[in-house]
């Protein structure tokens, strides 16, 4: 569903590279050429892509499992089969995902462990639990309306394999996105406890959304390297602007309010935000929200329990390959 | 519970379709509570994608049994707002994941089943009917595929998978008996050439079921003891569980629409 600005700085290692296969690839990346995956590139930029790449991979999968919590709650047989549908698709995003990330050199299994093991991190949004119905339409609607103000961008990414695996992934992602609006506008058509769950859920939602965007530009870390190498096309405070512009007024159609007392239109039109908690941002990324404990327990029970599937899959394939072989020797 | 249940008219036409959606509904509920907890990516892909066909066909039968019925029911009051007794899929469907492999065996007995079933259904008087089996039919050819390649992984896989895989099999054997029985209301449909005898099913069922556990290198069990009455809303203790996570949201807010 969404990668975030979380990248923190690696150093810099194009120092000890050939500058004048530096200069070139930047004189490429300038020209808005595509880098594909035989071209050489700078280790930075190899390693920048790779972590940003299987995080957002790594968010997919995990953004699974609040939704999926609903699965077997949904309300009606079509919201139930537009639910598992979305899901499925994630599941999808994230598959192409660790393929795109695989044509940079690390394997899958490795992204994966990394993930597991807490080292590798996805969006913190996914650390907030679904508590209501109407948390599954709030979802639709505003992180994946996050997601694609930020994967829009991507589209046009500098690496080719990440640059088309955005494009397939915002096609669905949009469906998605109206699919969660529809169930917002069914909800405050509905009952006065149906619209009160819609607005619950948006209080509970929406400063963990612009969050997804990541640090203030003044400290966001990763930002002038991916700028220049084409990674990013837009700062964090550019995009979360250009989301709370869109969605102010969807709310507003909803008949439901903003949580924040504060914000104001400014001369531009543009919608002024009070500050975001970044100390609740910080706590999240560092392992301590609300379901950070859960979400990866998950993960990891699935991932252990299947041992024995996995093995057994890999065990019968060899034992496959072996009896071919003497067949083919008789 | 603020919402009462329905009342259904059971017709036999009317029942015998509540019948396969309520076994395509069940099913693929249980398919469904896998999201996100599979052995690999894969097999969230593959197991969302089936509870999706069949909560399809649910969707379509349970439409075409409140058209038949002609009331003021629908799909959605079919599901939500039946309690267990009214429920009649078979006892198989409901019964509980477990593990991957048992997972995987209840799937293969059922699509074995469900794949010949709607073949032969496509052959219907009933024009509803063979529209249905007829997309049903390629789902369900995808699903024992499927479900017949991991039971052969399983089984010929390592000595933990062959264990758990023939447990699988021991344990839910006595429960695919009731896919071929019939009563008097199903026999005027088959007379009708409405429905197809699913006895006539059952030796290519056995030859589909025999050849793949024996190429798994698994057995199947000697018993032939069968357990009854799914078909009647007799069920297991676990249908109950099921469906008051399934109809919460119904019965709690009574008459919304989401």
């Amino acid at each position: 569903m969404y990668t975030q600005a979380l990248n923190s700085s690696d150093g810099d290692d194009r120092g000890v590279e050939d500058v004048a296969r530096a200069n070139q690839f930047q004189a490429r990346i300038d020209a808005d050429e595509r880098i594909e995956p035989n071209d050489w590139m700078p280790a930075a930029y190899r390693k920048t892509l790779t972590r940003q790449i299987s995080q957002h991979a790594h968010s997919e999968i995990v953004g699974m499992l609040p939704e999926g919590n609903w699965i077997t709650r949904a309300p009606s047989l079509r919201r139930k089969a537009a639910l598992l549908a979305k899901v499925q698709d994630e599941c999808g995003h994230g598959l192409y995902l660790y393929a795109a990330a695989e044509t940079l050199g690390t394997s899958r299994e490795e992204l994966v462990d990394g993930m597991l093991s807490g080292k590798a991190k996805y969006s913190s949004i996914f650390n907030y639990p679904t508590l209501t119905w109407a948390d599954i339409g709030t979802i639709g609607w505003l992180v994946d309306g996050a997601a694609i103000m930020n994967q829009i961008p991507l589209c046009r990414c500098s690496y080719g394999p990440y640059a088309r695996a955005m494009i397939r992934v915002c096609k669905e992602e949009s469906f998605h996105q109206r699919q969660g609006f529809e169930i917002m506008v069914t909800l405050c058509r509905g009952t006065a406890e149906q619209k009160a769950m819609a607005q619950n859920a948006l209080d509970r939602w929406w400063w963990p959304v612009l969050m997804m965007f990541g640090p203030p530009d003044q400290v966001s870390q990763h930002s002038d390297t991916s700028t220049k190498w084409k990674i990013k096309r837009f700062s964090n405070d550019e995009l979360r602007q250009k989301f709370i512009d869109a969605t102010v007024p969807q709310a507003e159609f909803l008949g439901l309010t903003i949580p924040d007392p504060g914000m104001k239109q400014n001369e531009n039109g543009n919608w002024e935000h009070s500050p975001i908690d970044w100390d609740e941002f910080k706590q999240v990324l560092a392992g301590n929200g609300p379901c950070n404990r859960d979400r990866l327990a998950a993960r990891r029970k699935a991932h252990e329990e299947g041992a024995w599937v996995r093995e057994a899959a890999m065990a019968y394939a060899e034992k496959r390959k072996s009896r071919q072989r003497a067949q083919a020797a008789e | 519970m603020a919402t009462a249940n329905i009342e259904v008219s059971e017709t036999p036409l009317v029942l015998y379709a509540l019948r396969r959606a309520d076994d395509a509904l069940i099913l693929g509920h249980r398919l469904s509570e896998w999201c996100g907890h599979a052995p690999a990516m894969e097999e969230d892909m593959a197991l969302a994608n089936m509870g999706l066909d069949l909560l399809g066909q649910a969707r379509e039968l349970y439409s075409y049994a409140a058209k038949v019925e002609g009331k003021n029911n629908d799909e959605d009051k079919f599901a939500y707002l039946r309690d267990v007794r009214q429920y009649r899929n078979l006892l198989l469907v409901e019964q509980p994941n477990g593990d991957f492999a048992r997972t995987m065996v209840r799937q293969f007995f059922y699509a074995a089943f469900a794949d010949l079933y709607w073949r032969a259904m496509m052959a219907s008087s009933d024009t509803t009917f063979a529209a249905i089996a007829a997309k049903s039919e390629k789902e369900s050819a995808y699903h024992v595929r499927h479900s017949s390649e991991w039971i052969v992984r399983l089984g010929d896989g390592t000595e933990e998978s062959h264990r758990r895989a023939q447990d699988a099999i021991d344990d839910l054997w006595a429960y695919t008996g009731e896919m071929f029985t019939v009563d008097d209301g199903e026999r005027s449909l088959i007379d009708a050439g409405i429905a197809i005898d699913p006895a006539t099913l059952k030796p290519r069922w056995l030859k589909t079921i025999t050849g793949i556990v024996n190429e798994a290198t698994l057995a199947l069990p000697k018993s032939d003891w069968m357990q009854q009455g799914g078909r009647t809303g007799s069920h297991s203790e676990h249908l109950g569980h099921l469906l008051s996570e399934l109809q919460s949201l119904q019965r709690t807010f009574p008459g919304a629409t989401w």
